[in-house]
């Protein structure tokens, strides 16, 4: 198993959801973050004075899901959520070691 | 002199006005208002205008609450009906006769305790013009007093603390306020001189400028605003549709605080006046917008709505020393110059550190030096010299005044909030509670 973890536009999340249930993933985890890459940040004014925007707002997803369901679940997320543009975010891949949903109990892939 | 008498304007356009009304209706004989007609007239005027101006100090609560970081909001509101509160309490105690009994030249009477006299008007007998109700009169002066003490309030937010805020705010009300009034209103000698101050550009907002600047000064900026290499850190107002909500109030408002400056509702001549007083306020609120937007889009490549806000502020502003005789058309200029003032001046006072919150200093001192020397464009009684006189006049006494006092309480209680206490917040420092407590850490 593995978790996969990627950090992406806020407005793009939709189209992600959606791909990602096309293609058979039954859950994900979302989570509003800031932070910066290439991208940097970029400098606003207010009254006259300029400032700099340090962290930028993204969304944070996880899921975890079957070792050959990996090539195709980053796909996916690559596909619906590049804009070409510098800041669309990267996609994290982590080893997975147990997993039990609580309701039944249930281990490992039959909990995913 | 801000009392009923009708200016010579209003009383030759009477005389026309009427001899208009005979040529039509020959056959009707004309009746001039009865006195008590008038009488009611004017203090319903009075009356209802100067409730237009209180619901000014909701507007600068907003604009206020708006404008600061969400970790000041509450106390910024509580400052705000507070002063208006302490404003009022001083014009009963002391205020208004300091500034309109038996004015000498320099100041009025101190006679504590205002109250009302109407036996002439009881006894059935209108002086001409009619008069008006003793308390409507004080009633719609006092509301302005409340204005000139809010402007500083909104400069002070974020590191003022309450209490010394508001005894300033006491003195500033009961001593400096009423007797610079008494010079102009009052029939005093700037009054005597000529210098012309329709509604207080000079006599409200630029008392208020003056007691903001040197209290910002004195009080110093709030931290981190000024970076070590000079840059200016902003910092966005927590909420801007409430600013938006506060500054559309402020100019509603306005419509009472100008109109009502007719001081008098009992003429045709005089519902005239009111309502170029109305359209004019309105439109130099407009060109102050509008000229804001462009001096920002120009400027910074991008339109700054806490500008376009104080924008309309100015554009008040300026109309306010004489807002009857322009055309809509100069009135219009007369409110964008006091807007791009008022962008420029932003900008001029982070360059000097002065940290003025909610950019009270360009909107209601520098439009109200430029709305007292506009008057010249439309008034030719009016001359640049004795508006000038005016200004400094009234400018030399307000910082001198003022400053004595925020560095009387500066070195005595202390004006300025803790560090701790300021990086938290004065919501939870000063009052223990938060504005928004459902949206988040307050930081």
């Amino acid at each position: 198993m593995k978790l996969v973890m990627a950090i992406i536009k806020p407005f793009k999340l939709d189209d992600v959801r959606d791909a990602l249930t096309a293609i058979g993933i039954d859950g994900l985890t979302v989570t509003e973050v800031k932070g910066f890459g290439r991208q940097k940040g970029h400098t606003e004014i207010y009254r006259g004075a300029e400032y700099a925007i340090s962290f930028l707002p993204k969304v944070k997803i996880e899921l975890a899901v079957k070792d050959d369901m990996v090539e195709q679940v980053m796909e996916t997320i690559m596909n619906t959520a590049k804009t070409g543009q510098i800041g669309d975010g990267k996609i994290f891949v982590y080893d997975l070691n147990n997993a039990v949903r609580i309701r039944t109990g249930e281990t490992d892939t039959d909990a995913l | 002199m801000r009392n009923l008498s009708l200016s010579k304007k209003a009383m030759i356009a009477n005389v026309v006005a009427t001899a208009a009304l005979m040529a039509i209706l020959p056959s009707t004989a004309y009746a001039a208002v009865e006195g008590e007609t008038a009488f009611i007239f004017n203090s319903f005027s009075f009356l209802l205008n100067g409730a237009l101006v209180m619901w000014m100090a909701a507007g600068f609560a907003m604009l206020e609450a708006g404008l600061v970081r969400k970790k000041n909001t509450a106390t910024i509101c509580l400052k705000n009906i507070a002063l208006y509160s302490v404003a009022a309490l001083t014009f009963y105690l002391v205020g208004y006769n300091l500034m309109y009994l038996d004015v000498t030249g320099y100041i009025g009477t101190f006679n504590p305790f205002w109250s009302p006299d109407d036996t002439a008007a009881l006894a059935g007998t209108f002086e001409e013009g009619g008069g008006y109700s003793s308390t409507s009169d004080w009633f719609f002066q006092m509301v302005f007093v409340a204005t000139a003490a809010s402007i500083v309030s909104g400069t002070m937010a974020e590191r003022v603390k309450l209490w010394p805020f508001l005894a300033f705010v006491f003195l500033l009300t009961a001593i400096v306020y009423p007797i610079q009034g008494s010079w102009v209103w009052g029939g005093g000698w700037l009054d005597a001189m000529g210098f012309s101050d329709y509604a207080g550009s000079t006599l409200v907002h630029s008392v208020g400028g003056w007691s903001a600047l040197t209290g910002a000064i004195i009080l110093g900026p709030r931290i981190g605003k000024y970076a070590k290499d000079g840059r200016v850190m902003p910092f966005p107002g927590s909420n801007l549709p409430l600013a938006t909500l506060g500054t559309f109030i402020l100019w509603l408002g306005w419509f009472g605080f100008n109109g009502g400056s007719v001081l008098a509702l009992g003429s045709a001549a005089s519902v005239i006046e009111m309502a170029n007083v109305f359209a004019n306020t309105n439109m130099a609120a407009v060109g102050g917008v509008l000229a804001a937007m462009a001096a920002t889009q120009l400027l910074y490549k991008k339109v700054d709505l806490t500008m376009a806000l104080n924008g309309a502020i100015a554009g008040l502003v300026s109309i306010t020393a004489e807002p009857a005789d322009p055309t809509i058309g100069m009135a219009i200029m007369i409110g964008a110059v006091g807007g791009v003032l008022a962008v420029l001046a932003v900008p001029l006072l982070d360059k000097l550190k002065i940290d003025d919150v909610v950019g009270a200093i360009p909107a209601h001192l520098v439009a109200g030096i430029w709305g007292t020397l506009a008057v010249v464009i439309s008034d030719k009684d009016a001359t640049l010299i004795t508006q000038l006189t005016g200004i400094v006049a009234i400018g030399a006494f307000v910082i001198v005044t003022s400053t004595i006092l925020w560095l009387a309480l500066k070195y005595t209680v202390g004006i300025r909030a803790s560090e701790e206490d300021e990086a938290i917040g004065l919501d939870k420092a000063e009052l223990g509670l938060e504005a928004y407590p459902e949206f988040g850490p307050s930081m």
